[in-house]
């Protein structure tokens, strides 16, 4: 395959968070000084990445009310029963098939299924807190989860984190690659959170809100949040005799 | 000659979704195994070459560190090289002896180091003329970090490919350069190459924006 022709919309630095947000303490010592160095013209090296079509799923990868299910006493876990879906398209709204959608999350209480999370909120046997899938032929990913709990974390006197879910997604390249979070529309939490705030545009802000979409809803099952993601698009270069 | 594309304009483009931190728990995500939880029967991992896979087997360990000297023990990697001819190969397969793509992750234990089992890749191509000498790309995810950094670990035992490389070269400083180069070391009959990352400060890592 030739990369030579191929290139992505540059990525506005500006739009995402910037490496030194000092609102977001551990930032400070873990952000360059020195200037990213531009790579001006991306080699194969940068313009290709993975396809994961062959990464074998189990049945329930994408369903975290059943995939930490325990063989003795089997139950399902406790919290707000939702389904989380939406689609991976690109800057210029062409879907992205067949990519690799990940997410990890805490339980209903704000707890992590971690080693290093020793918050007071107990773990829940029934749930793990992971999910994956791939997009099908049009883009569109979903998972079956519960809403997450916010939880306090050590930034400020008194931080909290709002309920959110951590997403990843590959995209067709490793310059696409994108490591986001979801969180939940009208939540009060959203706006005093340092996390959130590295962001100096509230338009980029508006990206990372999941929506309510009672459309999408079940009727005495559960509720819906449509959270579509937008990876960088990929600029299609004409020659004049091919 | 190019034309200009006909694409909307960036008016009309959307605007990509924001990066957030991966956060201290990514590892419950992506990196199951690092987080000594229950992992699936295929899981992305930092085995990338199989003993039967082409070229040379080789070891990459190393650790990543803060502006402070301090080790950042809950750094995620994600690892994209070419097989030993120098060739990606995205079809991501567990059967195969060889995948261009890896994870790893620093750890809690005593040295903190993440690590791949892979083969050392060829040259890459480049649009120049002149090859790209061999080298990993690196993404470095971490709580504290907003948006993945980007490196590559080129070996310091190619110094010719090296001192011929187009990327290699475009960074001005010898100095900065050499962040670049892992050390070779052989271990137990094994060869290892070191790379440390320092995220900030002296001795800090070159990071590409592409
Ligand atoms: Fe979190």
């Amino acid at each position: 395959m030739s990369y030579q022709n191929k290139r992505f919309v540059e990525r506005d630095r500006n739009w995402h968070p910037p490496g030194y947000a000092p609102g977001y303490k551990t930032s400070i010592a873990r952000s360059p000084q020195q200037a990213l160095m531009s790579m001006q013209k991306p080699t194969v090296s940068e313009l290709s990445g993975p396809d994961f079509r062959k990464l074998r799923m189990g049945p329930h990868d994408n369903d975290l009310l059943l995939n930490f299910r325990q063989d003795q006493s089997p139950g399902l876990p406790v919290g707000e029963r939702i389904v989380m879906f939406g689609r991976v398209v690109d800057q210029f709204g062409k879907p992205v098939p067949h990519t690799l959608v990940e997410m990890w999350q805490a339980n209903a209480g704000g707890r992590y299924r971690h080693k290093n999370d020793n918050y007071l909120a107990p773990l829940d046997p029934n749930f793990g807190g992971v999910g994956r899938c791939l997009t099908d032929e049009h883009g569109w990913y979903r998972f079956r989860t519960i809403k997450p709990g916010p939880y306090p974390w050590p930034n400020d006197p008194n931080s909290w984190r709002p309920s959110h879910i951590h997403v990843s997604v590959m995209g067709p390249s490793i310059s696409t690659r994108l490591i986001t979070q979801m969180y939940f529309e009208g939540d009060p939490l959203i706006p005093l959170c340092p996390i959130v705030n590295t962001l100096k545009d509230a338009e980029a802000v508006e990206t990372m809100i999941g929506r309510l979409d009672m459309a999408h809803s079940k009727p005495m099952d559960c509720l819906a949040y449509r959270f579509d993601l937008v990876v960088r698009g990929e600029l299609q270069t004409y020659f004049e005799n091919q | 000659m190019q034309q200009p594309n006909s694409q909307p304009t960036s008016a009309l483009m959307l605007r990509e979704t924001a990066s957030q931190t991966a956060g201290p728990y990514v590892h419950i995500g992506l990196a199951l195994a690092a987080a000594g939880n229950p992992t699936r029967d295929e899981e992305i991992w930092n085995e990338l070459a199989k003993p039967d896979a082409d070229g040379e087997q080789i070891e990459v360990v190393g650790t990543v560190i803060d502006g402070n000297g301090d080790l950042i023990r809950d750094a995620f990697i994600e690892a994209w090289q070419a097989d030993a001819n120098g060739e990606y190969q995205p079809e991501f397969d567990l059967e195969k002896p060889f995948n261009s793509f890896g994870r790893t992750a620093t750890t809690f234990d005593h040295g903190s180091e993440w690590s791949l089992k892979t083969i050392k890749p060829g040259s890459v191509a480049h649009p120049s003329g002149t090859p790209q000498a061999p080298h990993i790309n690196l993404s470095i995810f971490a709580r504290g970090i907003n948006i993945q950094l980007q490196t590559r670990l080129y070996f310091d035992d190619e110094t010719e490919a090296n001192g011929k490389c187009p990327v290699l070269n475009r960074i001005e400083s010898p100095t900065r350069r050499q962040t670049l180069i892992a050390k070779r070391e052989e271990a137990d009959g094994k060869v290892r190459y070191r790379f440390d990352i320092r995220v900030q400060g002296e001795g800090e890592t070159v990071f590409f924006d592409f």
